[in-house]
């Protein structure tokens, strides 16, 4: 099982605190976890490295998850990470927009562990 | 489980008293997925008023807000159901775990009502500490709340719908 390199986006610690603790209920086998509270800063992690995959809330200050996908589609070296949008806004538009972005995928609060596997395990390239 | 109720004529959507149910439903959801605790509804109507109150705002189609009240002690203890030790050991990390969990309650009440989910925005929650305060709504307001029991302790789960 590949160990992955994990981005997740969320302006608030708790919510990032939670969404790695599903990951590894999940049974995901994360090896380094790095931490963005809005889009901005997840473009200069993205610019950092190789990751395998983003998980990005949508509702952020100062560059929300909408945008950062735009910035993010830009990037020569962020081709082919696929982006699992996370929201609590039960709006279907919001999420359709996400996906027209480029995200792959998305998980709507609340989550079990169960459900990011779902979401998350197809997008690794069968590594999990 | 969704929902249909009226709508004005300029766009909001009325207040309905099954909401009650939804809310009800909404919340016993997150509770069990995000805390892994099933909760019981409170026949009675116990009020509680210490400790943490988390609030999110609604604008948009429904405006008002929701708010999550309960001990300190209760909100340590979800922390810590949501996210171990890390929950437990800080009182902040404490707060900001109660505020998500109103923020996740409001998302999923509206969500589940088919005339609010691309119609209502959330705001950021916010969480105040402490019992020395009370909380008003400009006339005309609706609202409803339910009590909830968590190991015996009644967490209190209010909306508050501004005419």
């Amino acid at each position: 099982m590949k160990s992955l390199r994990v981005l997740i986006v969320d302006d608030s610690s708790v919510m990032r605190k939670i969404v790695e603790r599903a990951l590894r209920q999940a049974g995901l086998n994360v090896s380094e976890l790095l931490e963005a509270s809005n889009g901005a800063e997840a473009l200069a992690e993205v610019q950092k490295g190789a990751l395998d995959i983003i998980l990005s809330d949508i509702n952020m200050p100062v560059m929300d998850g909408l945008e950062f996908l735009k910035h993010l589609a830009a990037l020569d070296s962020a081709k082919g990470i696929p982006v699992v949008m996370i929201t609590t806004e039960g709006s279907e538009a919001r999420v359709v927009e996400a996906l027209s972005a480029g995200a792959r995928g998305y998980l709507r609060k609340p989550f079990t562990p169960e459900q990011v596997r779902e979401r998350v395990a197809p997008l690794l390239g069968g590594n999990q | 489980m969704r929902t249909m109720s009226s709508q004005g004529s300029q766009g909001a959507v009325a207040f309905d008293p099954n909401w009650k149910t939804i809310l009800e439903c909404a919340a016993l959801e997150v509770f069990e997925i995000m805390a892994g605790v099933r909760l019981e509804i409170s026949s009675s109507s116990e009020e509680q008023n210490g400790g943490e109150t988390a609030m999110v705002g609604l604008a948009g189609a429904l405006c008002g807000m929701v708010t999550l009240r309960c001990s300190r002690q209760s909100s340590v203890r979800l922390a810590s159901r949501m996210l171990g030790e890390d929950g437990a050991s800080n009182p902040s990390t404490a707060r900001d775990a109660l505020g998500e969990l109103c923020n996740m309650i409001a998302g999923n009440f509206k969500g589940k009502i088919s005339q609010l989910a691309d119609r209502c925005m959330l705001s950021v929650p916010t969480v105040i500490s402490g019992e020395d305060y009370s909380m008003s709504a400009t006339d005309p307001s609706q609202g409803v709340t339910i009590t909830l029991l968590f190991d015996g302790e009644p967490i209190c789960l209010s909306l508050i719908i501004q005419n």
